[in-house]
């Protein structure tokens, strides 16, 4: 073999990244359009956690498509391409609430104490000989129709649901379940511990499942 | 404090659910978590509700974007592009 291997350019990429990589920095449109329409409504939501508006946060992120074209020669590749632009979108909309102060400030960022994930009085109480079991279990929802879980309706209380949570448990529960993220991802997104993150995300998802509960009692009374 | 093989109350299980979906029990943990939930119908019920809700959270992505805020976009790329 006289042809050298190759140089371990951009160690965090899958193989597709480094393709749009490639092509943005060879000045391609398509891939541009590729990266728009894979991540544009994804980045306007995440964007919408920090700015007031829907037209403030679209223009936050396309500040951060800039960004990512200013930046794309310069990029390294050590985190994934999605991880890149997101840091990105969260910087400039960081900025962006600041000069428009709504930055929160940092001491009631924390979640603090959190009620546990069910209401304590749907458990037998301390002194029943089976304390801690349910007195009032959950009623399940296999025999509801996909068309209600799935109407807007449902996803209206869901959003709702997550709307109401603590900023940092808000984030985490769109990064990882609307948006897909993997837990490692939203560690480096968020600088979250991963025990901090798991218990932000548990915190989350309790809540989202009670307010379904509640809602979708209707149809399994 | 020993550790002890004391089955997992209902009210404890519901705060391990996360850890269990995400891998993060111990092996020891995730043995007492499965034998509650193979004898429990309430907590079966429960950990296919929180499936549910991770199922169902993940329908509020869309993926539209209008086509004006597309051409803005490529607008800004040819300009970049050429610059």
């Amino acid at each position: 073999m006289t042809e050298p291997p190759a140089a371990p350019l951009f160690p965090g990429l899958s193989p597709d990244e480094r393709r749009l990589v490639e092509a943005l920095r060879a000045r391609d449109e398509d891939a541009f359009m590729e990266l728009i329409d894979r991540y544009q409504a994804a980045l306007v939501r995440v964007a919408m956690m920090y700015v007031g508006s829907r037209a403030v946060a679209e223009d936050v992120v396309a500040e951060t498509w800039l960004g990512v074209l200013r930046g794309i020669d310069r990029f390294e590749g050590r985190s994934s391409l999605r991880t890149w632009i997101y840091r990105i979108l969260t910087n400039t909309a960081k900025t962006r609430a600041q000069r428009e102060r709504r930055s929160i400030p940092f001491a009631s960022l924390g979640d603090g104490d959190d009620g546990p994930a069910v209401d304590p009085d749907r458990f037998l109480p301390p002194g029943d000989p089976a304390a801690g079991a349910w007195a009032s279990p959950p009623r399940g929802w296999d025999g509801l129709p996909e068309a209600t879980l799935l109407s807007a309706e449902t996803r209206s209380v869901i959003d709702a649901a997550i709307d109401q949570l603590p900023p940092t448990q808000r984030e985490v529960i769109r990064l990882r379940d609307v948006e897909g993220f993997s837990s490692a991802e939203v560690r480096a997104l968020l600088e979250l511990s991963e025990t901090n993150q798991r218990v932000l995300l548990h915190r989350a998802r309790s809540k989202v499942r009670a307010a379904l509960e509640r809602y979708l009692a209707e149809d399994t009374g | 404090m020993s550790v002890h093989a004391a089955p997992i109350a209902c009210r404890e299980l519901v705060e391990l659910v996360t850890d269990y979906l995400e891998g993060a029990l111990s092996p020891e943990l995730h043995a007492r978590f499965e034998n509650h939930i193979a004898g429990c119908d309430g907590c079966t019920t429960y950990l296919a509700q929180m499936r549910e809700t991770i199922r169902l959270t993940g329908t509020l992505r869309e993926q539209q974007i209008s086509p004006e805020a597309r051409a803005a976009l490529l607008q800004a790329f040819l300009g970049w592009a050429s610059g």
